[in-house]
């Protein structure tokens, strides 16, 4: 006999997601799930976003294994948790709704740095506003067209290592028909962590919305 | 890469289901996966089997259907399958725009004894 039962495998996932995303409300955050390789300079993208953005902001880091891009965080006094997963090759819901129980803050902007991965992360809502992906121009211009579903889940592409883009034969627009086919409606920032540039107009991006968040929560 | 968690997923939603319905054996599960997740159907298997023993799942057998992903052509309107490294539509060559085609991951069916 067949039973017909058309769930999304993904629910006990999406169930917990729910629970953060009510945490998140209550406390006033913007909570940005931020996804790239391992290497494309997620932390290093955060921590100059951090110091543009000033107010309140926290890092939830996503590591194997280590603490390495926590520790950046707490020398900067960046409210941080860490999040080792142990071999998992991305976040849950389940370990951001732990990790928010270890942390005290409200009304600013949260960042998730998931594990550095193209594939897994998009797979699993944490309970995020949005996702965020960040990619650089060492890591080459055909991403988009590799790991399709992440750029399509994101509200956002951070397009960082601008500063290489002189010494790399990289295409840009190849790489932003890509993001365009995927997702019509995303902004590709083109930004460098080592130089700053760029991390203006997407601090402001985000602020902007920050903003809306805290004036609709008035 | 993440069918472990994917597999632990779906065994619970199975057993669940199975509990519910007061059903002794599961014999097949069938899902439905859109290509752009990227979960390979023999990993599955391979997790379910270690998983899934001693329950009444046990040996159950998997069937994946595949949903390919499709994309709309901005030009003129048709929908097309995409080719490696581009998007553009194989018609007239304009750009494509996901047609949210691809991205499934159900389980659409149990068989039981």
């Amino acid at each position: 006999m067949e039973i017909k039962v058309l769930k999304n495998i993904m629910e006990a996932n999406d169930a917990i997601a729910e629970k953060n995303k009510e945490i998140k409300k209550s406390r006033g955050l913007l909570m940005l799930n931020i996804i790239g390789s391992p290497g494309a300079g997620k932390t290093s993208v955060i921590l100059k976003t951090i110091e543009h953005l000033g107010g309140v902001c926290g890092v939830i880091e996503g590591d194997i294994t280590s603490d390495l891009d926590s520790r950046k965080m707490a020398e900067r006094d960046i409210p941080v948790v860490q999040i080792n997963t142990g071999g998992a090759c991305h976040l849950d819901a389940n370990m951001v709704y732990r990790a928010l129980d270890n942390l005290e803050m409200e009304n600013g902007v949260l960042f998730i740095e998931n594990v550095g991965n193209l594939v897994c992360p998009a797979e699993f809502e944490v309970g995020e506003d949005f996702k965020v992906v960040i990619s650089s121009i060492a890591e080459g211009d055909d991403k988009p067209y590799k790991y399709p579903l992440v750029f399509s889940k994101a509200r956002a592409v951070v397009l960082n290592k601008i500063d290489l883009l002189p010494h790399m034969d990289f295409n840009r627009e190849f790489f932003f028909s890509g993001v365009r086919a995927l997702n019509p409606e995303a902004p590709v920032f083109e930004v460098s962590a080592r130089t700053g540039e760029g991390i203006e107009a997407w601090s402001r991006w985000l602020q902007d919305i920050f903003q809306d968040l805290q004036k609709a929560r008035q | 890469m993440h069918e472990l968690a994917v597999t632990e997923g779906i065994l619970d939603m199975v057993l669940n289901e199975a509990k519910k319905r007061n059903v002794e054996r599961v014999v097949a599960i069938n899902l439905v996966v859109g290509e752009m997740t990227g979960i390979e159907e023999d990993c599955i298997r391979f997790y379910f089997d270690i998983l899934s023993e001693n329950t009444p799942a046990g040996g159950a057998k998997i069937a994946v259907k595949y949903e390919k992903p499709l994309f709309r052509c901005t030009g003129c309107d048709r929908v097309f399958e995409r080719k490696n490294f581009t998007f553009s539509c194989p018609y007239c060559g304009y750009p494509g725009v996901l047609a949210q085609k691809g991205v499934e991951l159900y389980i659409e069916s149990i068989e039981v004894e």
